[in-house]
């Protein structure tokens, strides 16, 4: 038996041994999902799952083990994850801590930052949010203007950030801030890690087209963040925003890719509008929609493979990130739309009598998907990364 | 099923990169345009040479034994050049209908077809007919087909037909000798050889039933889509290159960001594509559902490889209307494509069909 065969086997009995019944049940939304943290109460069965992968290091499995990570190379981890999938099991532990600045202090991170986060991320204690939107910084997001200016061994930061992703439940944020005001916008940018509790935090949950949301306002008046907090170097904050950013969005992109879905509008279709002597959508207009719609999305998906195909043999990743964000939230967009078009004048409804939960959240999930080309980068900023870095178009 | 070149096939891409650089350029395929064979046949057996015509088939019967994807590598950069040679009518649709048809006459046809001494070409297609590949007026009946067909590719410059015909078990296909029908040239858009064949008692073999005329064209399909794929990135390329020296208002015409994001969609259309023309390749490889993975593939290029085209005419201006501009010869071979073997609408009826819905 090779040592991959003997760990899978060990893996297998570990997780089928450890992992509560309740655990191996699938789950409709990440909401219903361990994000960590001091400020939601999760159930019992969901901290007793993220603490013994924690203690096994299945949490962050190819972190290193003096960070609490798993230390396993990619092919254990790959059996890990196989193994956790054909056991359907959930996550034991999700968010941006593991996703987005766990990675990126394992890359760029100070010793002493990787020792103080790390652990903290790995046994979930901490959730993290992401600080980059100003209300006059959205696309622009290099023209953000949250202050931090020097004192001894601290930076006072004052400003505002906007469309913080659970801001409310979060513990640290990673934020941009402006450092230096003289040059290039992109020059003068600092990347803070700061603890939400500090003095002179403030957030407000913002309310969208579709109702509450995760998103915030983030009101910071004079908030203390030790010097020691900056990621990379001073002024050196553009280099660790972009990276981050591609991970974003290919990470955004991969939330598209879903059959599940695309299933259930046909159920939803043939039941909205029957189906005729062959046993089709009798409606050919609707049919042929939604026939269009499920092609592009298999395009859609073997242009992922076919990234990780390459990615596989070695490629360099280039900017398909963008065509991911770019064409997986439309493709997005044009499922919640069809959904409501199935669903006909049932969709109508925003609450109360008469209106089934599923009506609702179809019509609410088509309203939020709005927002799908706008966050994350909105469209048109995709399509002009792809014009500069890939089709090295002219600059005006 | 990988959907990414080894290296074995980025070298026989290169090569064919090469061969259409060096030995066809688009003033040759102009001026093949009012030839009336259409084609080179000098061409034409050189690629035979270099092992192209048979890069699918098996090695016993003269072929390479590589798979499709070493052929999609070619057609592509054939494409590339909008190369009028016969490979879409005698190695895809002959080809595969030997393939997969009648043993002695798969012995007997492959070998040349791979050698480059046969043309062959699928007389399918009837007056009204459509895409509908079940209905046939041409009738098999005591060894000889008699009926009309018109619009056969390669067919006047074929050695041998397949017929397909009503007979005993539905609509089969028919092997009959080219010299046994009246042929009449016909000139389309895209300048490539084409016939009306008319057969009157022509003696005929049976080749396959009804489910092979489906199963060749399927084969086909896939194959013209790796065509289309080459023919609409080389209209891309060629309006990027503009975009990027045409100057207008003292400055480059591509700096303005309502030409940049419509190029950069070009360029995301051609990336999903050229991913599910590989897909269709790579299941065609694997002996998986060709049907799905055609219909899937032409449904997507077929409006794809015309958008590329008229986008790639309105990028250019007034120039790219002139008869003198390359751009013209890419829309006709786009609208030649597009209704070969199934528009778009049709392929995604069809798809929506096979996928039980």
């Amino acid at each position: 038996m090779s040592d991959l065969d003997s760990f899978r086997a060990e893996t297998r009995a570990w997780l089928t041994a450890n992992a509560p019944a309740s655990m191996r049940a699938p789950y409709r939304s990440t909401e219903e999902l361990c994000w960590g943290g001091r400020k939601v109460k999760y159930s019992a069965d969901i901290l007793r799952w993220r603490d013994v992968c924690a203690e096994r290091g299945f949490t962050a499995p190819t972190w290193p083990r003096e960070y609490g990570g798993g230390g396993l190379d990619k092919a254990s981890a790959k059996v890990l994850a196989e193994e956790m999938a054909a056991l359907r099991m959930r996550p034991p532990l999700i968010g941006f801590g593991l996703s987005m600045i766990g990675p990126l202090l394992l890359q760029e991170g100070s010793d002493a930052l990787r020792k103080e986060h790390l652990p903290r991320i790995v046994r979930g204690e901490i959730r993290w949010c992401q600080g980059y939107s100003e209300p006059g910084a959205g696309s622009d997001l290099a023209s953000l203007q949250t202050r931090a200016v020097v004192d001894g061994d601290a930076f006072i930061v004052s400003g505002q950030k906007i469309w913080t992703s659970y801001a409310d439940k979060s513990d640290w944020m990673f934020l941009l801030v402006r450092t230096d005001a003289t040059g290039r916008n992109q020059d003068g940018i600092t990347f803070l890690l700061m603890d939400m509790g500090s003095p002179g935090v403030t957030v407000r949950p913002i309310r969208l087209i579709s109702g509450a949301s995760p998103f915030c306002e983030t009101f910071l008046a004079d908030v203390r963040v030790p010097t020691a907090n900056v990621v990379g170097r001073v002024n050196g904050g553009w280099a660790m925003a972009r990276a981050l950013l591609t991970h974003e969005r290919t990470m955004i992109a991969d939330v598209f890719h879903d059959r599940d879905d695309a299933d259930r509008l046909r159920a939803a279709a043939r039941a909205a509008v029957g189906v005729d002597a062959l046993g089709r959508i009798a409606d050919p207009v609707l049919r042929d929609r939604i026939v269009a719609l499920e092609l592009d999305q298999t395009c859609f998906n073997l242009t992922l493979a076919r990234s990780r195909d390459a990615a596989k043999a070695g490629a360099k990743p280039g900017h398909e990130s963008s065509i991911f964000k770019l064409v997986g939230t439309e493709l997005n967009q044009r499922r919640r739309d069809l959904a409501v078009r199935v669903a006909g004048p049932q969709a109508l409804g925003w609450n109360g009598p008469g209106f089934g939960e599923d009506d609702i959240k179809a019509t609410r999930d088509w309203l939020r998907s709005r927002g799908n080309t706008i966050e994350g980068g909105t469209s048109e900023i995709q399509l002009n990364i792809i014009s500069k870095r890939v089709l090295a178009l002219p600059e005006k | 099923m990988t959907l990414i070149l080894d290296d074995d096939q980025k070298l026989v891409q290169a090569a064919a990169q090469d061969f259409v650089a060096t030995r066809s350029s688009m003033k040759r395929v102009r001026s093949l345009r009012e030839d009336d064979l259409g084609f080179s046949r000098e061409l034409w057996r050189e690629m035979a040479r270099l092992g192209w015509l048979g890069l699918p088939f098996p090695e016993e019967l003269g072929g390479a034994g590589l798979g499709w994807r070493y052929l999609m590598v070619v057609l592509e950069e054939l494409g590339a050049g909008l190369m009028p040679e016969p490979i879409v009518s005698t190695v895809l649709l002959g080809g595969a209908a030997f393939l997969y048809g009648d043993p002695d006459l798969r012995r007997e046809h492959l070998p040349r077809i791979a050698a480059g001494d046969e043309l062959v070409a699928l007389a399918y297609q009837e007056a009204g007919g459509r895409y509908a590949l079940d209905r046939a007026t041409t009738r098999f009946a005591a060894g000889a087909v008699t009926g009309e067909k018109e619009q056969v590719m390669g067919g006047s410059s074929a050695d041998w037909l397949i017929v397909s015909a009503q007979g005993p078990g539905g609509v089969g296909l028919y092997v009959v000798e080219a010299a046994r029908a009246e042929r009449v040239r016909q000139h389309r858009l895209d300048g490539r050889d084409a016939a009306i064949v008319r057969l009157d008692g022509a003696p005929a073999v049976p080749l396959g039933g009804p489910s092979l005329l489906a199963r060749v064209i399927d084969v086909a399909t896939i194959g013209l889509c790796a065509e289309m794929l080459g023919a609409m990135g080389a209209a891309f390329a060629m309006t990027l290159a503009y975009l990027k020296t045409r100057t207008q208002f003292g400055v480059p015409i591509g700096s303005f960001q309502a030409l940049q994001h419509r190029a950069a969609r070009l360029y995301i259309d051609l990336e999903l594509c050229r991913s599910a023309t590989m897909h269709a390749h790579a299941v065609l490889d694997a002996g998986g559902d060709a049907a799905r993975a055609a219909s899937l593939a032409k449904a997507k290029l077929s409006d794809a490889f015309l958008h590329v085209a008229e986008e790639a005419i309105q990028m250019h201006g007034g120039i790219g209307m002139t008869e003198e501009h390359d751009l013209g010869l890419y829309l006709k071979r786009a609208r030649v494509a597009e209704l070969t073997f199934g528009d778009a609408a049709h392929h995604r009826a069809r798809w929506a069909e096979l996928s039980g819905y």
